[in-house]
């Protein structure tokens, strides 16, 4: 088995339906994501997973110098940002993006999939 | 032994897509599998010469390549046990039936193919593993420096090792998709073979070639998939005019070929497969355009051609694959049978300006209309955007002849 993350892209400035546009949508896409969450408990695959707030909420520290250098806003500047993950313990690569594309069909967003070197 | 050598070396290509698939399947690391099968080959290159060619060559390879990985494997363990697990996954199982057919080259080619890779990566891998073509080879016949397609495809395997792309036919429900993919693979060696898109040879029969051995090989693992054999009908249907495509070092149009010069057996086969496609009832891109090369071969002269054949399978192609360079195709056919005037008309709204035939195709129709700047304009256009020598020649031939 393998641990993949499937990272959700989506637009980094989301309006007040997050990123979809209406309530009507966003509670459809709350369902369907559940539904997709229950689905990777009950099947084994699940290992974590979470929403992130808005692009607008992170800040980045650097460390690497005596003292840490605290910057305001994602670390870098873009358009589309990840606005959520999971991840996923699968026997390959085909498998993966089978829950992606299902991932990405509840969500309504595009997940880049990712195999982890290893996990702590 | 020089003839003994060239034996041992035209047996290991032709086994070698098998032998690294089965090692592929054993070990489940492609790394793995090509360094033992070089060591096999090493193997055979110093017995052979004296003991003579095994009645079961490639059993023979298999056999050596597998007893020397698992040397290789012992050893590593001994030298480091905490590694052993990481080194390589050890499987000596009997493999389960894991899809439609168990051939260790059928999941390879899966594998190679796979859509999680670079489109370019999978030509590479697919050559490099189920030909058994050298990378020198390979960069060779798509004109890149050797390191450059030396790094393609060992990022492409550091890929399907990280991400673990699995080594097994897809499931019946992915299939269809799946092999789409793994077609295109071959289709787009075949054409890389039969138009070179660089300036080096204008035809690589080597390319094409392979693509059929490959193809064929394909045909015969997954038997009852008639986009398979309409892929191969539309190669062979191809190949059978390669002789007569290059005339003193410039391309010849279908229309000016020496129909003589074709190759009468590969034809027979190409019709054959089309009325086996014809029978199963089940059309798709592969086997249209493989019926079209049948119109094409079947006229004795270019004249007796069944042009509006060709516009009503362009007509069916079109609807199943909607795209601008079959409208041209389809165009050029029109320009047959209702005239250039109407042809231009639908050449002329195809988004193909950056697209050699599209140029080459709009300087004939204007040529045959008789607007002469325009088309030596056009003949401009199309030479600028083809590197293929033979085409470029062609091009300067019918632009120089303009008034």
């Amino acid at each position: 088995m393998t641990h993949y993350l499937l990272a959700v892209h989506g637009p980094a400035e989301p309006d007040e339906f997050g990123t979809y546009g209406s309530r009507e949508e966003m509670e459809e896409a709350f369902a369907a994501t559940g539904a997709f969450n229950d689905r990777l408990h009950a099947d084994g695959y699940w290992v974590f997973a979470g929403g992130l707030q808005s692009a607008a909420t992170a800040t980045v520290v650097d460390g690497q110098g005596e003292t840490p250098v605290i910057t305001d806003g994602p670390y870098l500047e873009s358009k589309e940002v990840i606005g959520g993950f999971w991840v996923i313990d699968a026997p390959d690569l085909d498998v993966a993006l089978e829950l992606a594309a299902a991932g990405s069909k509840a969500c309504r967003g595009k997940v880049e999939v990712r195999p982890f070197e290893g996990l702590a | 032994m020089q003839g003994a050598t060239a034996v041992v070396e035209r047996v290991f290509r032709e086994e070698y897509g098998r032998l690294i698939a089965s090692l592929v399947r054993r070990f489940g690391d492609i790394d793995v599998a090509e360094e033992a099968a070089g060591e096999a080959l090493v193997s055979a290159l110093q017995k052979w010469p004296e003991s003579g060619v095994p009645p079961n060559p490639g059993g023979w390879l298999t056999t050596t390549a597998r007893n020397r990985a698992i040397d290789r494997i012992r050893r590593e363990r001994q030298r480091d046990a905490k590694q052993q697990a990481a080194v390589v996954q050890y499987d000596d199982t009997p493999h389960e039936p894991t899809g439609p057919i168990e051939d260790d080259r059928l999941r390879l080619v899966f594998t190679c193919c796979h859509p999680a890779l670079a489109p370019e990566a999978r030509i590479a891998l697919t050559l490099r593993l189920l030909g058994g073509l050298t990378v020198a080879e390979i960069a060779r016949a798509f004109l890149v420096p050797e390191t450059t397609m030396a790094q393609r495809i060992t990022r492409a395997k550091k890929k399907i090792a990280a991400a673990r792309v699995p080594y097994r036919v897809p499931e019946a429900a992915d299939l269809p998709d799946r092999l789409g993919g793994v077609l295109t693979v071959l289709f787009l060696v075949f054409n890389e073979g039969y138009l070179a898109s660089g300036d080096g040879d204008p035809v690589r029969a080597e390319l094409t070639a392979e693509a059929i051995r490959l193809t064929r090989i394909l045909r015969r693992l997954l038997p009852g998939q008639p986009e398979i054999t309409g892929l191969l009908a539309l190669m062979v249907l191809t190949e059978a005019r390669r002789q007569s495509r290059v005339r003193n070092g410039q391309l010849v149009p279908l229309g000016e070929q020496d129909r003589a010069r074709w190759d009468r057996a590969l034809i027979a086969e190409g019709h054959d497969l089309v009325r086996e496609c014809l029978a199963l009832g089940r059309p798709g891109r592969f086997q249209v355009l493989a019926a079209i090369n049948a119109v094409h071969t079947d006229a004795p002269a270019a004249s007796d051609t069944e042009w509006s054949q060709v516009v009503a399978l362009y007509d069916q192609l079109a609807r199943l694959d909607p795209s601008p360079i079959v409208a041209l195709n389809r165009a050029v056919a029109v320009a047959e049978l209702d005239g250039p005037e109407v042809a231009l008309c639908l050449v002329d709204r195809l988004p193909l300006t950056g697209y050699h035939a599209w140029h080459a195709t709009r300087a004939d129709l204007l040529r045959r209309l008789g607007h002469s700047a325009q088309a030596k304009a056009a003949y401009d256009a199309a030479i600028a955007a083809t590197q293929n020598s033979a085409e470029r020649a062609y091009l300067s031939r019918k632009r120089g002849e303009l008034v």
